[in-house]
């Protein structure tokens, strides 16, 4: 089968198979990734914009390397540097990189929903790179990656996912995939951290830690965006540690041989402890490189849905 | 069709079938190449195999089992995805799905003999030598095929040849092998 659309906006979305397609399409490059020569003539004449609205390195840098070990020519633009504090619009941004022959741009934007309103106003591919709160498919499918190369089964898969899941759009898009799978999925965090509707995305609530992590296999820790709450959702830094930080002991309540995730990057000793994130059962690094790959298999894919 | 031989029974409809090797004629002309590899390269020093996804890769299994069994010598094998090397890329609508490359071994300095099961435009073994490049620089290349059909569109030339199938353009040679669930056997098949 092929990825037999335009755009990869959500996957809340994508079926089944178009995820483990992704999947399989990025076990070929995470060979071409540990070649002496990580390049190979894929994209070669085809033109990828990174257009980021939002700073991120990581997922740039990743964007960027998976495009140029594409042989894709790569353009990053970062908006907030140029026309857009002269006023000019994302579409009107986005038209101009349009003319200029860009087969596919990957967009990164401080509001929910922009990647769909992009995605229906261009012709060029468009791959969601982090919309608001809204998702962030690639994130999500390189942690599925990343279970998937540890050769856990999603059937029957039991996860946590632990921190501020109201304002994280990568726990939105791994709730939608993993769910879709057949894994069990719990969210676990302060109840001003919890969305009010996630039962109904089919993952289960739990307030407590420890009894989360009860026999789960993968443990997901979230960022705590402190930049991005505004609001205090919890009395004190240090509690949040207390009652949400994952340390070593926690981790036992795991099952034996649970891998701990992180999308980075990564408050030591906030809410991951440093001793865990360096342990054997973290696989923080791992997803890095994964990401690399899975995103030349999504780039591959789309270039050819034009 | 009238005068064919071949449709007994057939559906009108479905593409006809002209047998040109049969099991007997496959094996007997990968042992040919096996010992002519032997001949040409002195014996196994050096010396590597690596087919092209899919039917390469199954008969360089098949080469490197007579190489055995002639020589007594196990030499390495490769498997090669040739579909990012691929020079229509850009200009088809869907993406091939790609396969695994997965050549375990140092290629620099040893003689590659690039395994296909047909040769046709070229353009297949031309992305196969770019891939393998990739991968490390190879003293040697040589190319082995079981069917040569002609048509080339690049300048490139078999240096073991199972079989030369004169065919017209809108043919298409099928190599069927029992590794794919099938009776060994090499078809042409008219539109």
């Amino acid at each position: 089968m092929s990825l037999k659309r335009k755009d990869l906006l959500s996957l809340a979305t994508l079926s089944v198979d178009e995820i483990m397609l992704i999947l399989e399409t990025a076990d070929s490059f995470k060979e071409v990734t540990g070649r002496e020569i990580k390049k190979v003539p894929a994209l070669r004449g085809k033109t990828v914009v990174n257009l980021f609205f939002e700073p991120s390195t990581r997922t740039r840098t990743s964007f960027e390397l998976a495009a140029k070990r594409l042989s894709a020519d790569v353009i990053n633009f970062s908006p907030s540097a140029s026309s857009v504090v002269k006023g000019e619009t994302l579409l009107d941004t986005a038209r101009n990189i349009e003319a200029m022959q860009a087969d596919i741009i990957v967009l990164r934007h401080q509001a929910a929903g922009a990647a769909e309103t992009l995605a229906r106003s261009v012709k060029s591919s468009v791959i969601n790179a982090g919309d608001g709160w809204h998702e962030h498919p690639t994130q999500a499918l390189l942690d599925l990656y990343t279970i998937r190369e540890r050769k856990l089964p999603f059937k029957g898969l039991r996860v946590a996912i632990v921190g501020d899941v109201t304002h994280s759009r990568v726990a939105r898009s791994n709730i939608y995939a993993l769910t879709k799978l057949g894994a069990e999925v719990r969210v676990v965090g302060p109840p001003t951290m919890l969305p009010p509707a996630v039962d109904r995305m089919g993952a289960r609530v739990y307030y407590n830690l420890e009894e989360a992590l009860r026999g789960v296999q993968v443990i997901m820790m979230l960022r705590l965006q402190l930049e991005r709450q505004g609001r205090a959702l919890f009395p004190t830094i240090r509690e949040y540690s207390r009652l949400y930080g994952l340390t070593a002991e926690r981790v036992k309540l795991a099952e034996p041989g649970a891998i701990v995730m992180h999308p980075g990057p990564i408050n030591r000793g906030v809410e991951i402890a440093p001793e865990v994130a360096d342990s054997l059962s973290s696989v923080i690094l791992d997803q890095v490189a994964n990401g690399v790959a899975v995103r030349m298999g999504i780039l591959y894919l789309m270039s050819g849905a034009n | 069709m009238p005068g064919n031989r071949m449709t007994t029974g057939a559906r009108t409809d479905k593409p006809q079938e002209r047998p040109v090797m049969d099991a007997g004629d496959i094996a007997r002309a990968l042992t040919r190449i096996a010992h002519e590899i032997l001949e040409r390269n002195k014996g196994t020093k050096e010396l590597a195999l690596v087919g092209i996804r899919t039917g390469g890769v199954h008969l360089a299994h098949r080469l490197a089992r007579r190489i055995l069994d002639i020589e007594g010598a196990q030499v390495p094998i490769g498997e090669l995805d040739i579909t990012l090397y691929r020079d229509d890329l850009a200009l088809r609508k869907d993406q091939p799905v790609l396969r695994k490359t997965s050549v375990p071994f140092n290629i620099s300095d040893l003689k590659i003999v690039l395994v296909d099961d047909v040769l046709f435009t070229g353009r297949t073994t031309r992305a196969a030598m770019d891939g393998l490049i990739d991968l490390g620089r190879p003293a040697e290349i040589q190319l082995a095929v079981l069917v040569d059909r002609g048509h080339r569109q690049l300048p490139i030339k078999a240096n073991y040849i199972g079989k030369n199938i004169p065919t017209s353009r809108d043919e298409i040679v099928k190599v069927l092998l029992e590794e794919e669930g099938e009776e060994d056997r090499v078809v042409i098949l008219k539109a």
